[in-house]
């Protein structure tokens, strides 16, 4: 079936199978490679995208419901070739060791900040409650956070 | 490329009213409703379900409301828990209720995820289960032959098993206005702190007359095939006084109401002992929302 969502501010269309998830439709029919394979069961949050601005796990949703939507994957977050303050903050930080996990991790954070531009260490760790790292302990996205929170708000001064 | 989990092939249907939903529902054999998909694409994933036809109901605004009609609160079944959760008049009216969506799920979850879809797949933890249960929830069950109302203690079965006829959809959930007076609480233990099934997670809804326990209601899942009402502790501790020995001696009772197995998540005697552990700190938490001393100590 056809399958029309915006997929980072562009319109797309795809053939799809009903029964494939939005995840592999990002992986395997559109190369969009940020959006990870974990453990395809809501549990890790490696595949976080935003759709309509919220994150969700692209691994429970079925391609069909995707029609209509606004969907944001990393790629959309660096422009020309410039990377986005969060990124530099997960950079700077030192929040990123396999990178696996990274790519959701930016997704939630780049969604909760939009809604709280400046969260709090709690609301930080209660935003990203679906976003699993087995490398960095957390500590240090914790702290990238809060670093891209004081990034975003110099550039919107 | 390993792909490790295939869905089975399935006719998908996106109805464009709930009509036409309860129509296709009536008309399909073997057919599964899917609203937030984070049960049933997981279930479909590793098989338990194979359903030949799936109905799609997450895009029916028609089902995605909260609304204070001045008595009751009557929510969509289709509405996310992160919608209910962020709802004022939930959190005013009904917090027990935003205490048990608080930590469920993820964010992620949350934001797919249904409050007719939690009471649907009617796992033993679904969490929001007890605090329905102390509000007397009633569920609105709709088929193409119209509607009834069931209250939501009648409304599961066993483990997946509900009241549900096979052409009928749930509809609404509608919480009458607690007594004024009330205090509630839900609390939940789990393996960790977050994202998490629970092991036990009670429920409680007190009032007090004449400094003695009135209406007494308390919920718990994850210890017997269905989330229940503890209609016995409620009733022993109906009338009485309120101190930290009347409480401590009764909660007890829990344990003979309910009947826990041992699983993954914990042992069948772990579960009773945390029962009352935590069904009397529920109706503790429960007590201070009222600003009741117990023993000349605030708690
Ligand atoms: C990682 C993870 C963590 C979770 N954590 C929790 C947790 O902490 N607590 C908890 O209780 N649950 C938890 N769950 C389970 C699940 O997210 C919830 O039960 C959720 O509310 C299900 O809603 P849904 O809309 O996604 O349901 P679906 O998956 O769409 O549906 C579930 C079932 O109900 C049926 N159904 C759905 N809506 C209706 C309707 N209106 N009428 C009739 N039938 C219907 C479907 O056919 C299906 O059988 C978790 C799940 C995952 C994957
Ligand atoms: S791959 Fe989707 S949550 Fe793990
Ligand atoms: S950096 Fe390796 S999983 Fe997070």
């Amino acid at each position: 079936m056809i399958v029309s969502f915006k997929l980072n501010g562009e319109l797309v269309e795809v053939d799809v199978p009903p029964n494939m998830t939005l995840l592999d439709v990002l992986r395997r029919k559109l190369g969009i490679l940020s959006v990870k394979r974990g453990c395809e069961r809501g549990e890790c949050g490696a595949c976080t995208v935003l759709i309509n601005g919220d994150p969700v796990c692209s691994c429970l949703v079925l391609a069909p419901q995707a029609e209509g939507k606004e969907i944001i994957t990393l790629e959309y977050l660096s422009k020309n070739g410039e990377i986005h303050p969060i990124q530099e903050a997960f950079i700077e930080a030192g929040a990123i060791q396999c990178g696996f996990c990274t790519p959701g991790f930016i997704l939630t954070a780049y969604a909760l900040l939009k809604r709280n531009p400046n969260p709090t260490i709690d609301e930080i760790k209660k935003a990203l409650e679906g976003n699993l790292c087995r490398c960095t302990g957390y500590i240090k996205i914790i702290e990238a956070i809060q670093l891209a929170a004081k990034k975003l708000q110099r550039y919107s001064r | 490329m390993a792909i490790f989990y295939l869905l089975p092939r399935f006719n998908y249907y996106k109805p464009k009213s709930l009509n036409e939903a309860l129509k296709l529902l009536n008309d399909l054999e073997n057919s599964k409703v899917l609203a937030g998909g984070t049960d049933l694409v997981l279930d479909m994933k590793i098989g338990r379900y194979k359903p030949e036809n799936v109905i799609d109901i997450s895009h029916l605004n028609e089902l995605k409301y909260i609304k204070d009609d001045g008595k009751s609160i009557r929510i969509g079944a289709g509405t996310t828990l992160q919608t209910i959760l962020e709802s004022n008049i939930v959190r005013k009216k009904i917090p027990v209720l935003a205490e048990a969506l608080e930590i469920m799920g993820s964010w992620q979850l949350r934001n797919v995820a249904t409050i007719g879809g939690n009471l649907c797949n009617a796992s033993p933890a679904a969490d929001t289960a007890p605090p329905l249960m102390v509000l007397e929830a009633q569920l609105k069950l709709e088929s193409i032959e119209g509607a009834r109302y069931v209250p939501i203690t009648k409304f599961f079965h066993g483990p997946r098993i509900t009241e549900l006829k096979r052409n009928e959809l749930l509809t609404e959930i509608i919480i009458p206005y607690p007594p004024s007076n009330a205090g509630m609480k839900f609390l939940k233990l789990g393996r960790r702190a977050a994202h998490t099934l629970s092991i036990v997670a009670v429920a409680t809804l007190i009032t007090i007359k004449d400094d003695k326990f009135d209406i007494v209601r308390i919920a718990l899942n994850s210890v017997a095939p269905t989330p229940l009402r503890a209609y016995k502790t409620e009733e022993s501790l109906k009338d009485k006084p309120i101190n930290l020995n009347v409480i401590e001696e009764n909660v007890k009772r829990v344990a003979e109401e309910i009947k826990p197995i041992s699983d993954v998540r914990a042992s069948a005697e772990y579960r009773k002992e945390m029962s009352i552990v935590l069904t009397r700190d529920a109706i503790l938490e429960s007590l201070k929302m009222l600003n009741v001393k117990i023993g000349g100590e605030e708690f």
